[in-house]
């Protein structure tokens, strides 16, 4: 089989497919408002998107956005409003699904936007949450987009920027968190999911042409692998005709 | 009023300043760009994401303190400003509070509301909350349950750009909103800058649409162009490009001052800065068309 697309647009795909019809979601920037439009226009048809800046749409915009902000985001929106009233929602329990990227991800779900090395004296300073740690925390469930590889897929963040399973399935509620917690990682080599006993990620699909020793190798903590593993499903045309016709340049799908 | 008019009377040193409130839209850049200008130092500088402006103002060594969710570049990642003062204290020091953006926003509702705090249950058990120990957990009053109290936050003064202002304070404002009305209420002083001055009867005509009660506002700076390179819904679009230029002209702190120099130090106004940009490109940018709202009927008989 000749492989006619990119990482980033099986990555794409597999977001899309996370997002079930009539869903509300936290749709964030760059692949993952992609793949809310193919959504959209495939099989969530009634989905619904919150940006956090204050924007609920049912359509995705026109034209390729580089930040939620951006005017043809606005142009066409449902509504356009303040961040409360879509935070105030995910609080409430009113938002299924919500897409997060990082610097660094680990085994629980956890995941590192601020600081690497000592707060008090960091290595290198990240640019923090944003609204990440707010998805992470009230979403009803949260998907992670991320490159795979040894220094991105930690066995434990030096910095819980976004709250994920903390270090077990039981730690959310003993935190006091509402609900919510991680239900994918979607990488460039598989989808991790999570034990739901362990609060552990583990492969639970491996993309076309990828072996699992490497998506092993890759991983910074001995991952476990599903006894049923499966390979991810390749975007079909159809798909590949969406996300090429809102990304023609292929700025964010390259 | 003039932007340096505006900024030399109602920013004194040490103030503490909301800006970028709309998230990556209606960014005050001119107004930024005028606190460099005259070397404002020891500000605290408030907001959600502040994209670029906040990494300008850091690298120009007029901050003291961040309070913010987000700091860095939107389109090209991290503010390299900002890294280098967080991490190697170039060219000063600075000293961070983390936030999230719900905290940041629920912050400025509770300076707004002036409630002291409001209780909230996100970040419980993120480490936001060990290096902010602003943010405290608390068992609820009324059930015991694990909320997170959100104490106000009450900016000295509040920068908010807008589509249209009269000259008594009215403002309209349309498009995304972020957690602009939020400090609009909360901030002590509210400077507002316009893409364009209208009568009071034009305000009037939409009351709906007005962000800050007009009494509340201090200074209305007339500011064409004021946002770029961030987008203002209906006059024009984000200038993405200009983003990336900033991140590789940004790279070290000699790069940055030569930018600096170039793009604040060398411009006395937001004209000569939009010249600079060139007539072509502020051109592309320009909005074309027209989608207007429908009117809404406010007659009383």
């Amino acid at each position: 089989m000749t492989k006619d697309y990119t990482p980033a647009e099986l990555m794409v795909v597999a977001a899309a497919r996370e997002i079930k019809d009539g869903e509300v979601v936290f749709v964030g920037m760059r692949l993952p408002l992609i793949a809310f439009a193919v959504a959209k226009r495939l099989h969530a048809p009634d989905a619904v998107g919150f940006f956090e800046n204050g924007v609920v749409r049912d359509t995705p915009s026109r034209e390729l956005l580089y930040t939620m902000g951006d005017p043809p985001n606005i142009e066409g929106a449902r509504m356009c409003c303040r961040m409360t009233t879509v935070m105030g929602l995910m609080q409430k329990g009113e938002v299924d699904l919500g897409f997060l990227g990082g610097a660094e991800v680990d085994k629980y779900g956890n995941i590192n936007t601020s600081y690497i090395g000592d707060p008090n004296a960091p290595e290198v300073k990240l640019p923090g949450s944003g609204g990440a740690a707010d998805i992470a925390s009230l979403a009803k469930r949260y998907v992670t987009i991320i490159e795979h590889n040894a220094r991105r897929l930690v066995e434990r963040v030096s910095y819980v920027t976004s709250p994920g399973n903390g270090d077990g399935s039981h730690w959310r509620a003993s935190e006091g968190l509402p609900r919510g917690g991680p239900a994918a990682i979607i990488t460039t080599m598989g989808v991790l999911r999570f034990g739901f006993e362990s609060g552990e990620a583990y492969l639970d699909t491996i993309h076309p042409g990828v072996k699992v020793e490497d998506v092993k190798a890759n991983t910074g903590w001995p991952l476990a692998v599903t006894p049923v593993l499966k390979t991810t499903p390749a975007p079909t045309q159809e798909e590949l005709t969406i996300i090429r016709e809102i990304d023609p340049q292929r700025f964010w799908t390259g | 009023m003039t932007m340096r008019d505006a900024i030399a009377q109602h920013v004194p040193d040490g103030s503490s300043v909301a800006l970028g409130l709309a998230l990556e839209a209606l960014i005050p850049f001119a107004a930024g760009h005028e606190l460099i200008r005259q070397n404002k130092r020891d500000l605290t500088l408030i907001g959600p994401i502040s994209d670029i402006l906040f990494d300008q103002l850091i690298g120009a060594g007029c901050v003291k303190t961040v309070i913010a969710a987000w700091a860095g570049n939107v389109s090209a990642g991290l503010g390299y400003n900002y890294r280098r003062a967080a991490e190697d204290g170039i060219p000063r020091p600075i000293t961070i509070e983390d936030h999230s953006n719900f905290t940041i926003a629920l912050g400025l509702l509770a300076g707004g509301l002036g409630a002291p705090f409001i209780p909230a249950r996100t970040l419980l058990g993120s480490d936001i909350l060990k290096t902010n120990p602003k943010l405290r957990p608390a068992a609820s009053p009324l059930d015991g349950e694990k909320v997170l109290l959100v104490p106000a936050i009450m900016p000295d003064v509040t920068i908010l750009h807008v589509q249209r202002a009269d000259e008594h304070g009215g403002t309209h404002c349309w498009g995304n909103l972020g957690v602009s009305e939020e400090g609009g209420l909360a901030g002590a002083r509210v400077i507002v800058v316009a893409e364009e001055i209208v009568g009071v009867e034009v305000i009037s005509s939409d009351p709906n649409r007005v962000l800050v009660p007009p009494h509340r506002v201090t200074a209305v700076v007339h500011e064409p162009g004021g946002a770029h390179p961030s987008p203002v819904q209906g006059y024009y679009g984000r200038d993405t490009e200009f983003y990336h230029e900033y991140h590789a002209q940004s790279k070290t702190a000699d790069a940055f001052v030569a930018w600096r120099r170039r793009w604040i130090d060398a411009i006395g106004s937001r004209a000569v800065y939009l010249k600079l940009l060139g007539n072509e490109r502020w051109r592309r940018l320009a909005v074309q068309h027209e989608k207007l709202a429908a009117p809404a009927n406010f007659s009383a008989t």
